[in-house]
């Protein structure tokens, strides 16, 4: 238990950080050029949705981490809030630019996706409808704590403000399934009954390990970033730089 | 409870010195909602059918207008700090704040709907379900809005991160305020989205109170 707020202090995490961020970032690359190659040569043309399918491979992996992202934004946020460790608000801080990319990779694969499958670029399908809310959350975020000046108080209210998020991402998306389901029942769906090929789940599973090793080396890249920032008054980040 | 209903007293006797305030969110709501006649078309039967969207839409809007207002008076002139040092808990007086908010913008357009819901050509059972669901929905909105008031106190463009904050978090509210009207409308009945409406009312009058006084101890420190 000491072992893990040592590393809650800035100066220890930053080389922690440095450490571990590169291999993230070559698991990342090499999981995605697999994921790719099993995706685009390996896995079988689909007999419905013939080589469009393909971008699930993105689609999906995508829409996933856009949601796990908050989530796990939520939980720094609740570690900040019960034992006011620094690195926590600096780590919600640090996921929300690559949430929001996620969630923004996520519409807009869905919409090309979309566009020959349905032959429309967007639905107000519940998914795409809650996924689109979703960004707004995370816009929300940044928005909120790029405009307070003081880095404590972006941390906290950004904090708390990802919290509600949290408590009201399951409202949201029941509230735009009922919604959906209300005015217009016989709407496409995303849901394929049949079911997957081996190979196919396979790339997306790996595909999304990839986005996992993504996100979490951008986010230790991006705290690196963040704690030299606030902490450029102490002594030993000025030693780092000189 | 004594200061409670002090802040509450407080909160309308400030509001009544300023009518201007209160009514301009109101004139708003009617603007708005006579604008879209107008782009749209005169056609009754269209007309009937989006209007609760639009109405609740507008409603959302002009409750969103007062917003800004709800605590940035008492933070500039130090009754926040006053408060938040006082022996009563802050989320009660933030709630009773939020109270004032609410029979300050949310109640007077409850009862304002039934107005331009007739000028939507809604029949009369419709239009009882629409006050009936603004008059829940309303509060659910001002105890929503409150959060992101106090997050966003003092902060530089305020105003403009208030409604992209808050307006994603209105969404629930908004889907089961119009779609009680709708379910009405097409005979189904309003009764589920009106106690999914009151189910949210009660979680957040529970929790909202709470977080708000949370975001606004940030926000002073």
């Amino acid at each position: 238990m000491l072992k893990i707020f040592h590393w809650a202090a800035p100066q220890t995490f930053y080389p922690l950080a440095g450490k571990l961020w590169r291999p993230f970032a070559v698991l990342a690359a090499v999981l995605a050029l697999v994921a790719l190659y099993l995706g685009f040569f390996v896995a079988p043309t689909d007999f419905q949705q013939g080589e469009g399918y393909r971008i699930i491979f993105v689609h999906v992996p995508a829409s996933w981490m856009s949601m796990v992202i908050y989530l796990a934004m939520a939980f720094w946020a609740f570690l900040g809030f019960t034992f006011n460790t620094r690195i926590s608000g600096m780590m919600t801080q640090a996921l929300a630019p690559t949430g929001a990319l996620f969630t923004f990779l996520s519409l807009w694969t869905g919409a090309l996706w979309g566009k020959p499958m349905w032959g429309t670029w967007w639905v107000w399908d519940a998914r795409l409808t809650s996924e689109l809310i979703l960004f707004f959350l995370y816009m929300g975020y940044i928005a909120l704590t790029s405009a307070i000046d003081d880095p404590r108080r972006a941390d906290k209210a950004g904090g708390l403000l990802a919290l509600v998020g949290a408590v009201n991402v399951p409202i949201i998306y029941f509230s735009v399934t009922w919604w959906n389901t209300l005015h217009q029942g016989a709407s496409v769906s995303v849901t394929k009954g049949s079911s997957m090929a081996q190979t196919m789940l396979w790339a997306m599973l790996l595909m999304a390990l990839a986005f996992w090793a993504y996100t979490i080396a951008m986010a230790l890249y991006r705290v690196r970033s963040i704690i030299l920032e606030r902490e450029r008054h102490t002594r030993w980040a000025q030693e780092l730089a000189a | 409870m004594n200061s409670f209903f002090a802040v509450v007293q407080r909160d309308l006797r400030l509001a009544m010195r300023r009518k201007s305030e209160v009514l301009t969110a109101l004139f708003f709501f009617v603007v708005v909602a006579s604008l879209f006649p107008l782009g749209i078309g005169p056609e009754p039967g269209v007309l009937r059918k989006i209007a609760p969207g639009i109405l609740w839409v507008g409603a959302l809007l002009a409750s969103l207008l007062s917003l800004g207002r709800l605590f940035s008076a008492d933070f500039q002139d130090g009754t926040l700090e006053q408060m938040a040092l006082s022996s009563t808990p802050l989320p009660v007086l933030v709630g009773a704040k939020i109270l004032a908010h609410w029979l300050l913008s949310g109640l007077p357009l409850a009862l304002l709907a039934p107005l331009l819901a007739v000028q939507f050509d809604l029949d009369g059972d419709a239009m009882e379900v629409l006050v009936l669901t603004l008059l829940v929905g309303t509060p659910l909105l001002s105890l929503i809005g409150a959060v992101g008031a106090a997050l966003t106190l003092g902060v530089r463009g305020g105003e403009v991160l208030l409604s992209l904050l808050v307006l994603p978090l209105y969404i629930p509210a908004l889907v089961f305020g119009a779609g009680a009207v709708e379910a009405q409308v097409s005979g189904i009945g309003y009764a589920a989205h009106v106690s999914i409406l009151m189910a949210m009312l009660v979680m957040a009058a529970f929790f909202g109170p709470w977080m708000c006084a949370a975001a606004l101890r940030v926000s002073l420190e």
